[in-house]
């Protein structure tokens, strides 16, 4: 058997908007064994083929069954391998039974109906923001109450708890938490959130999320509880990131900034090459999957049982588009696997899409000289959670 | 030319609607996808095979 490489250490960046420091270099020649540093050892695939093949194939799964997560640094699985609703770690039919429902929740079109009210909360805040003055940050100002609020709506909670919920979601994120902690994390969700879906269920009415998943499911009532626990973290702490993210972006590359200036309109376009660019560039440990039969990946023979982490450095193959490591907003919209490829793909993809474009575009035309007020490599970024972000963007206009 | 949707397969994440949203479209009742035209004229085609290809459940076919 070959000696598994020693992985990089994730967090180190030479550069904030760039992946971890080597890391690229030591997955690039196909699947590479790597031990982790919880004592886990996986093959990272990264190129695109191989990303798309190891994340449709149902051979490769989510549910480890209580073995070793790869993403804490413990190495101690933070869940039950049992938790009822825990749609990231379940597979085939009993994962569809799951995913269907929530789906029908963020179908296109619903999400297009929002798009109005995703406008008017981009606009209150940016009000405030330029009422108070510069400097402002653009995280608090932005980035963050936008998916907040929106996903507090989406599901049919009430605007007072939205404060706990940002708090929490942060939380449930962090990478070093103990079982114990995510536990009490989760259960002071859940002791909120329960009282609401009894009052949904006892209303009958299915005009929001949970209203749907009480109403027109056969979801239990753990199943519920902590698929909305996980619609909440997710909500909140994902778009966030990337709003902020493809702004940085969009600062240090000012040719690109040109091209979303001068054709705004085009923003849906522009967010999927943000997406993919970003995504791509962010690239360390990705997408965790367990073979169950021994696949060929690459040219690569993975055995039952092996770990593989897919990278998402794979939204830079040259298989993918031409010239993939630069970011190109003139670029028509390619299959990037920026919000991941198979089953699994994020259930949240068109909301984010919609408020991503929504923000994107009314930041840069409402302040067309909206600019870092410190230099992007000095901002803080937070590299103590499974997300990746600045913890704040300091802006004038 | 023909365009199926498999509804085994598809997750209803609508990605085919973003692709061709003249020839794609989500059921109300369950969320996954079908087709509206199912023999989708020349200039459509373009739309059909990238949400062949950007269909993340693979659910979606195009039969030359």
């Amino acid at each position: 058997m070959t000696e598994a490489a020693v992985c990089p250490v994730l967090h180190e960046r030479d550069h904030p908007l760039h992946g971890p420091t080597g890391f690229a270099e030591a997955v690039s020649d196909g699947p590479v064994k790597m031990l982790w540093p919880n004592g886990v050892e996986a093959w990272v695939v990264s190129s695109y083929a191989g990303a798309r093949q190891v994340l449709s194939d149902p051979r490769f799964v989510t549910r480890k069954g209580g073995h070793p997560e790869m993403r804490t640094d413990s190495g101690e699985p933070v869940l039950d391998a049992d938790q009822p609703g825990n749609i990231n770690a379940i597979d085939g039919e009993a994962h569809l039974r799951l995913r269907r429902p929530l789906s029908r929740g963020f179908m296109v079109k619903r999400m297009n109906a929002l798009r109005p009210r995703i406008q008017q909360i981009v606009d209150e805040h940016l009000d405030v923001m330029e009422a108070k003055g510069a400097p402002a940050d653009l995280v608090t100002s932005l980035c963050l109450p936008l998916p907040s609020l929106v996903i507090a709506e989406l599901l049919g909670v009430p605007p007072e708890h939205q404060e706990l919920f940002q708090v929490t979601a942060t939380d449930i994120f962090g990478k070093n938490g103990s079982k114990d902690e995510y536990v009490a994390h989760a259960t002071k969700l859940a002791d909120v959130l329960a009282p609401i879906v009894a009052g949904k269920k006892d209303a009958g009415t299915n005009d929001d999320l949970i209203g749907l998943m009480v109403n027109d499911t056969d979801f239990s009532m753990d199943e519920l509880i902590f698929l909305c626990i996980g619609l909440l973290a997710a909500g909140h702490e994902t778009t966030s990131n990337f709003l902020g993210l493809f702004t940085l972006h969009l600062f240090e590359q000012p040719e690109q900034r040109a091209i979303l200036q001068g054709d705004p309109a085009r923003a849906d376009v522009m967010v999927e090459e943000l997406m993919r660019y970003t995504v791509g560039h962010l690239g360390g440990a990705g997408l965790t999957r367990r073979a169950t039969a021994d696949v060929e990946v690459d040219g690569v023979l993975i055995k039952a049982g092996d770990w593989v982490s897919v990278s998402l450095l794979a939204n830079l193959d040259e298989e993918l588009c031409p010239r993939a490591a630069e970011l190109d907003l003139d670029r028509e919209t390619v299959s990037h696997l920026g919000f991941g490829f198979g089953p699994h793909q994020c259930l949240g993809a068109n909301l984010a899409r919609a408020e991503l474009q929504i923000g994107l575009r009314t930041l840069f035309t409402r302040f067309p000289n909206v600019r870092p007020a410190v230099p992007v490599t000095q901002m803080s970024y937070r590299t103590d959670m499974i997300t990746y972000g600045a913890a704040s963007i300091p802006v004038e206009w | 030319m023909t365009v199926r949707i498999d509804r085994t397969r598809c997750i209803g994440s609508g990605q085919c609607v973003l692709a061709a949203p003249d020839v794609f479209d989500q059921s109300d009742d369950d969320g996954l996808g079908f087709v509206m035209i199912a023999e989708p004229p020349a200039d459509l085609l373009p739309g059909v095979r990238d949400a062949v290809d950007r269909c993340p459940a693979q659910a979606v076919g195009l039969e030359e």
